[in-house]
């Protein structure tokens, strides 16, 4: 069974999403999906550990060789971002029962769980493929199974924010089809690799420009980068929480995943950063992201849709890291995609625990929430603390590697701007925090903690937040490991 | 439910051919063009005619959306199962040499179960997605 | 000339694309933007067909006496998306129904307008 794992990953879910339909009862169903969770993590543990120990490992599905078959291949880089799908999955899955009664209508909890395995399913399967059309298709699950999820927000406005996800979505993946279409007009393969082989015998013509064109921008879409985020606030904010949880910590980490993978595998360093100038306009975005989006954190009055557009400034520290094209910034890019993943996933689920004493999530609405709930409310200072970069915290790591990897890039400016906008992330966050503690709580205001099964999943990610905030071996070991490869530096 | 006589006795007499023609899409696909995605619409096509014809309650006397959900869901589980049942059987996951004896047939048989479950699938994803956008608001 | 004429599948593709596009940004009924989005992919769709096409070649279909036949790659590849953009209709005509259902309008303007400051 070792040698199929790289397809388990992808059947176990995808297998266990229509079983929900046919199992129909709601608990059974979530334990079948916890069962399968919890699985698909283990899975991706093995699979990294094989990878660490062994190398890359290739699986031919249907027994077809690559390139002609579509080839799952698992190097660094893929391993890590199945770890943290798979395993943001399993920490948030079981939250959703106590928080699905109080958010959305729960009769129908089967096809939430359905939905839920089908969009793991893809966003697994778009990290694992080595076939770009696949990637495609994958994609399209997963962003198909997320708008299902977004739309069962409590108020109506979720529907309008899923909709305007699916177009916008859509349009992404479509600019990503129209590339890969084009590449393959260049090359004739769709097998990644294969493509990197055969893309410097084209003589980079017009119509590979055009497909990398096609394909940045697409997958910028996909990832939210500024100023193309303008889909991703509405959606995090109208989401149940649960939900925003799972797509904040994952989806968009996903789209940042493809991004690295066509620029650096796909198309090579060569011709991603030399003949094209792509590093530019991407830290220009990036650095606009963290500044500009955290600007208009400051100004919100709900504090989901703060988290959602911090969310987008975070994006660009990922793109900013990447965009210095040297093994350090790539390190820190991916240290800061799994870290983000940890706070972000932290600070949604404590809005869910929140989610379940009151409707509302506007800051004054927070008055005397320290009093409250007191265990939900330092869960979300914590992960708020990790959000600005406070040392002992796994922000800070994130933020520690970046600005070395300005330094040593020789962009003491960039390292500057990053240290600058953490303090607006001080800013957004000490709004609520003030709130919280430092105001009276409205009389008739509701009062008492959430129950524990709604805690604990929010502390578990908390407390590897700070776990990861002082042993820092396993991402910044896979990380490094994984940008060597992509940098062309040997392993 | 149409008042038209001609309409209801044409679909009567229409309805055997667009499903045996279904079928014979189904079951052509290994060897010639066709398949089960194909064979599938047409075979929803069908009922969603009668369903057109004779109204909505008709239909569903035929075809509850019970029957409709389980069907879409076992598709799929047939699909990934015989992916699976490769893979228990010593190939990569939805290799079809290892389901029979010689790998001819064994592609023959793989690649009939799976437009079987694909099939199954589009069928009842076309017929729910015509339930539930005609009896939206009824 | 003769390139530029030539081509003409190319321009048919460029043109269906950017009014699929338009369409999409500019009509605020939520029901003609995904008129649009469905022509944009469809458009896709016509470029992938032309990739696939081999001058003088005949349908991929094995029988006596043909040697040049189109690629048939592109149209598997294609037969996957028209699939995915066939649920992306379904998908987003059902979110279309329930936002009817709530707001009583398929406007995008009278949407925006019904609702109060963000929760």
């Amino acid at each position: 069974m070792i040698a199929h794992l790289p397809a388990l990953q992808v059947v176990i879910p995808l297998l266990a999403a229509p079983a929900c339909i046919l199992v129909r009862g709601r608990d059974l169903a979530f334990w079948l999906a916890l069962v399968t969770t919890w699985a698909a993590f283990l899975v991706s543990c093995l699979l990294l550990d094989q990878v660490m120990a062994s190398g890359v490992i290739s699986y031919e599905l249907g027994g077809w060789a690559a390139p002609f078959g579509i080839e799952y291949r698992v190097d660094a880089l893929n391993a890590f971002v199945l770890l943290i799908v798979s395993g943001i999955g399993a920490v948030v899955l079981p939250f959703t029962p106590r928080s699905l009664l109080i958010e959305m209508v729960g009769e129908k909890a089967y096809l939430f769980y359905c939905a839920f395995l089908l969009c793991v399913t893809g966003l697994l399967g778009v990290a694992i493929t080595g076939d770009a059309f696949n990637l495609f298709v994958f994609m399209e699950i997963s962003s198909l199974a997320s708008c299902i999820l977004i739309s069962l927000g409590p108020h109506r406005r979720a529907l309008t924010a899923a909709f305007q996800y699916l177009i916008v979505g859509t349009i992404g993946a479509t600019f990503i089809v129209i590339g890969i279409g084009l590449i393959y007009g260049a090359t004739g393969t769709l097998n990644m690799n294969d493509i990197a082989e055969r893309l410097p015998q084209t003589g980079y013509n017009r119509t590979v420009i055009a497909a990398f064109a096609f394909l940045i921008v697409g997958a910028a879409i996909k990832l939210a980068l500024f100023p193309l985020h303008f889909w991703l606030p509405k959606a995090y904010t109208y989401a149940p929480s649960t939900v925003s949880a799972f797509l904040a910590a994952t989806a968009t980490k996903v789209g940042v995943y493809v991004l690295i993978r066509f620029l650096f595998t796909v198309f090579g360093v060569e011709f991603s950063f030399e003949v094209l100038p792509t590093a530019f306009p991407l830290m220009l975005l990036a650095v606009l992201a963290m500044f500009v989006a955290s600007t208009i954190a400051i100004f919100q009055d709900s504090v989901k849709r703060m988290l959602a557009y911090s969310s987008v400034a975070q994006i660009g520290y990922m793109v900013l890291g990447l965009s210095l094209v040297t093994v350090d910034g790539l390190t820190a890019s991916m240290v800061h995609l799994f870290n983000h993943a940890l706070m972000k996933g932290a600070l949604f689920l404590a809005i869910g625990c929140i989610a379940y004493r009151q409707a509302s999530f506007r800051i004054e609405d927070f008055a005397g929430m320290g009093k409250r709930m007191p265990w939900t409310m330092a869960a979300f200072t914590a992960g708020g603390l990790s959000l600005i970069g406070i040392p002992l915290t796994a922000g800070f790591i994130s933020k520690w590697y970046l600005i070395l990897a300005a330094l040593a890039a020789d962009e003491p400016l960039i390292a500057a701007l990053i240290v600058i906008s953490s303090l607006l992330a001080v800013i957004y966050v000490w709004r609520v925090v003030e709130a919280a503690y430092f105001r009276k709580p409205p009389p008739d205001a509701p009062a008492g903690e959430a129950p524990l099964s709604l805690l604990i999943p929010t502390w578990i990610l908390i407390a590897l937040n700070v776990y990861f905030g002082i042993e820092t071996s396993l991402p910044v070991g896979v990380a490094e490991h994984a940008a060597r490869a992509l940098m062309g530096a040997g392993p | 439910m149409s008042d038209l006589l001609v309409l209801r006795i044409v679909t009567k007499i229409l309805m055997p051919f667009i499903l045996l023609f279904a079928l014979y899409v189904q079951f052509h696909g290994d060897y010639g063009p066709g398949g089960g995605f194909q064979a599938g619409v047409i075979f929803g096509a069908g009922f969603i005619l009668y369903g057109l014809v004779y109204g909505l309650d008709a239909l569903r006397g035929v075809l509850s959306s019970d029957i409709l959900r389980a069907g879409f869901a076992l598709g799929l589980l047939i699909f990934a199962g015989v992916g699976v049942a490769g893979l228990l059987l010593g190939g990569n996951y939805l290799d079809y040499n290892v389901l029979a004896s010689d790998p001819v047939k064994g592609q023959h048989l793989g690649i009939l179960l799976i437009e079987f479950g694909v099939g199954l699938t589009v069928a009842s994803v076309m017929i729910s997605i015509f339930y539930y956008f005609a009896g939206r608001g009824r | 000339m003769v390139d530029f004429v030539g081509l003409y599948n190319y321009w048919i593709v460029v043109f269906l694309m950017m009014a699929g596009l338009y369409l999409v940004i500019e009509h605020g009924n939520l029901v003609k933007k995904m008129v649009g989005l469905t022509v944009f992919q469809a458009a896709v769709f016509v470029l992938y067909i032309t990739l696939g096409k081999v001058r003088d070649g005949t349908a991929p279909i094995v029988a006596e006496g043909i040697e040049i036949y189109s690629n048939p790659l592109p149209h598997v590849l294609i037969l996957t998306a028209i699939v995915v953009g066939v649920a992306t209709l379904a998908l987003g005509l059902a979110l279309v129904v329930r936002i009817r259902e709530a707001y009583g309008t398929i406007e995008e303007d009278e949407i925006g307008d019904q609702d109060g400051p963000a929760i």
